[in-house]
């Protein structure tokens, strides 16, 4: 793990070659971290490539609800030589949930990518085939977001029989 | 006469069924369905392939038919019952989803393990390793049409889930890791039946090797079938058994040791083409290394506490109820609300019998998770399937998914 100096150094020279691009950097229990704009994406995580994060390990999504900008997209990535890890991550709107692919470079996201969109609506623009992959074809909704409800059926009780409509049925 | 027959020009006799020179190869292509409900996709996954003759030419996984949503049950319970419910998303290593989840909440909560339970911990994931990779042999080998292995892997798999159910309680889903330790120490004589156990166990890997390595059938269907480099694994993020069967030695046991692996002494065993072949014989010499991890673990079991003794992440022992006001208090509230995890993500990686599994933990102060996600190998080593059966026959592509070893319980979730 690069410790914090390190996370900072690499996140300086991230901001060297674009200064659009690291909007934060996160040092937590001896896990590092950068926030970077969604933009800036599939440009550094190739920069951390050259450095020697040549493995991308994971993508998945959060939902931050009820911060703003709620989702967030992680991308693990790993140093196989130097066993190091650095985390990249990526926060968006839900009005706006576009986040570039990185799909053409790291053919591992294409499940991954298609499994954040399924479950959290981002849409990564220039997936080769972004559809659903765990949920239907036909459903409705992200069901990893937050505000999406857990389901099941209300338990009956005497004191909500007359706030269930026509519970004998 | 004869001479007359010999001096033909062949060439431009045509031959019955040749296809015509104009027509389109690719008519000839057929897209057929394999799946979901085929024993021998090992659960319920659909494989559309395009074959053309035999000859399998493209194929798209589809997959989700095994979802059941249990990353969003996660965030509905208290830290200690997100336990069991993940533990049954690869169900085969239920040991090891336990310890991702387990480990990345210590490491929020910057927890410390106790040494017994770590080695605890150490020997039950080396059992469920092999017990995994048991199954995985039974099946596969049902698969080549080899009905015998299947039982004799079956046989050594009940002696390990006999050891579990001593050990927990349970056969499967065990629940015997908790948030800072184990649940409760192994019972007395449980040592001297796992050390029955990996006693026997080498000889039967040995055994099973005796059946397999000299099989006409399995020599075809393995040797030269579906190799991929190294290269193209890593891009498509493949870990576990298929990568190190390409060459690369790489194991987060040895690499980036957790659960006080680096106390023992192990070797990785690597292939050296990718081939299915390699697949097989790797995953037969990681069951011999879990052996002796298992042996190594036994003789320098330490003595003392098997879970952490800060009572605001474990309960009280049962007698201290009786006499301890906050015992009582403590084990009140663990039970109800269950322990809070101050702010933090971890992405927490381990070696599982299919390669890296990694649990990303979002805490947000409260006594339930924000967020839970696996990182499931079987879920991402598919998509090194299609590179592999490429230009394959179909009989080598059954082969190869069992090589593959998807979990289909890992990969929908």
């Amino acid at each position: 793990m690069p410790d914090a100096t390190g996370l900072e150094l690499i996140a300086q020279e991230l901001r060297d070659a674009d200064p659009e691009s690291v909007l934060d950097t996160v040092y937590f229990r001896d896990r590092a971290a950068v926030l970077v704009a969604p933009a800036t994406v599939p440009a550094t995580l190739q920069r951390l490539k050259e450095k020697g994060y040549s493995f991308l390990a994971s993508v998945h999504g959060v939902d931050y609800f009820p911060e703003e900008p709620r989702l967030g997209v992680h991308y693990e990535l790993l140093d196989m030589r130097e066993v190091d890890r650095i985390c990249v991550r990526t926060r968006v709107t839900t009005d706006a949930p576009n986040v570039p692919s990185v799909t053409p470079e790291w053919p591992t996201a294409d499940h991954q990518e298609r499994e954040v969109y399924d479950m959290f609506g981002v849409i990564f623009d220039g997936h080769p085939d972004l559809r659903r992959i765990l949920m239907p074809e036909d459903y409705e909704g992200h069901p990893q977001r937050r505000d999406f409800p857990m389901g099941g059926e209300p338990v009956l009780f005497t004191h909500n029989e007359r706030t269930t409509p026509e519970w004998w049925q | 006469m004869s001479e007359q027959l010999e001096t033909r020009d062949l060439g431009t006799v045509p031959l019955p069924g040749d296809v015509p020179a104009h027509r389109d190869q690719t008519e000839e292509l057929l897209t057929i369905n394999f799946g979901p409900h085929h024993p021998a996709t090992h659960g319920v996954l659909r494989l559309m392939a395009t074959l053309e003759a035999e000859v399998v030419k493209d194929v798209k996984p589809v997959i989700g038919y095994l979802h059941t949503g249990i990353e969003k049950t996660a965030e509905d319970k208290a830290y200690w019952k997100v336990i069991p419910v993940v533990e049954r998303m690869d169900y085969l290593a239920y040991y090891f989803n336990a310890m991702a989840f387990c480990g990345a909440v210590e490491t929020i909560l910057d927890l410390e393990v106790p040494p017994r339970a770590q080695y605890l911990r150490v020997i039950h994931m080396e059992l469920n390793r092999i017990m995994s990779h048991l199954v995985w042999l039974g099946t596969t080998a049902l698969d080549l049409g080899a009905i015998s292995m299947f039982w004799y892997c079956f046989r050594d798999r009940e002696q390990i889930v006999d050891l579990f159910e001593m050990s927990s309680g349970q056969r499967m889903h065990t629940r015997y890791f908790q948030v800072g330790g184990v649940f409760e120490d192994i019972p007395v004589g449980w040592e001297q039946k796992v050390r029955e156990f990996t006693k026997i166990m080498p000889e039967r890997v040995d055994q099973a090797l005796a059946i397999l390595m000299k099989n006409e059938i399995v020599l075809h269907r393995l040797r030269n079938v579906a190799i991929v480099d190294e290269e193209t694994l890593l891009g498509l993020g493949v870990t576990g058994p298929l990568l190190r069967a390409a060459g690369n030695p790489w194991d987060l046991r040895k690499a980036d040791p957790y659960c006080s692996y680096d106390h023992f002494d192990f070797k990785i065993p690597v292939g050296t083409i990718g081939d299915n072949w390699d697949r097989m014989i790797v995953r037969m010499m990681e069951m011999k290394e879990s052996v002796r991890i298992i042996e190594q673990a036994l003789d320098a079991l330490p003595e003392g506490a098997y879970i952490t003794p800060d009572r605001k992440y474990a309960l009280p022992p049962r007698h201290e109820l009786a006499t301890s006001m906050e015992a009582l208090i403590h084990h009140f509230k663990l039970v109800t609300e269950g322990f809070r995890v101050p702010p933090g993500e971890i992405y927490y990686p381990i070696e599982s019998p299919r390669g890296e599994m990694g649990c990303f933990v979002r805490a947000d102060g409260s006594s339930k998770p924000a967020r839970v996600h696996m990182r499931d190998p079987s879920f991402v080593n598919l998509q090194g399937f299609r590179p592999m059966v490429r230009d394959l026959y179909i009989a080598d592509f059954i082969a190869t998914l069992g090589m593959l070893d998807p979990l289909l319980g890992g990969v929908d979730r």
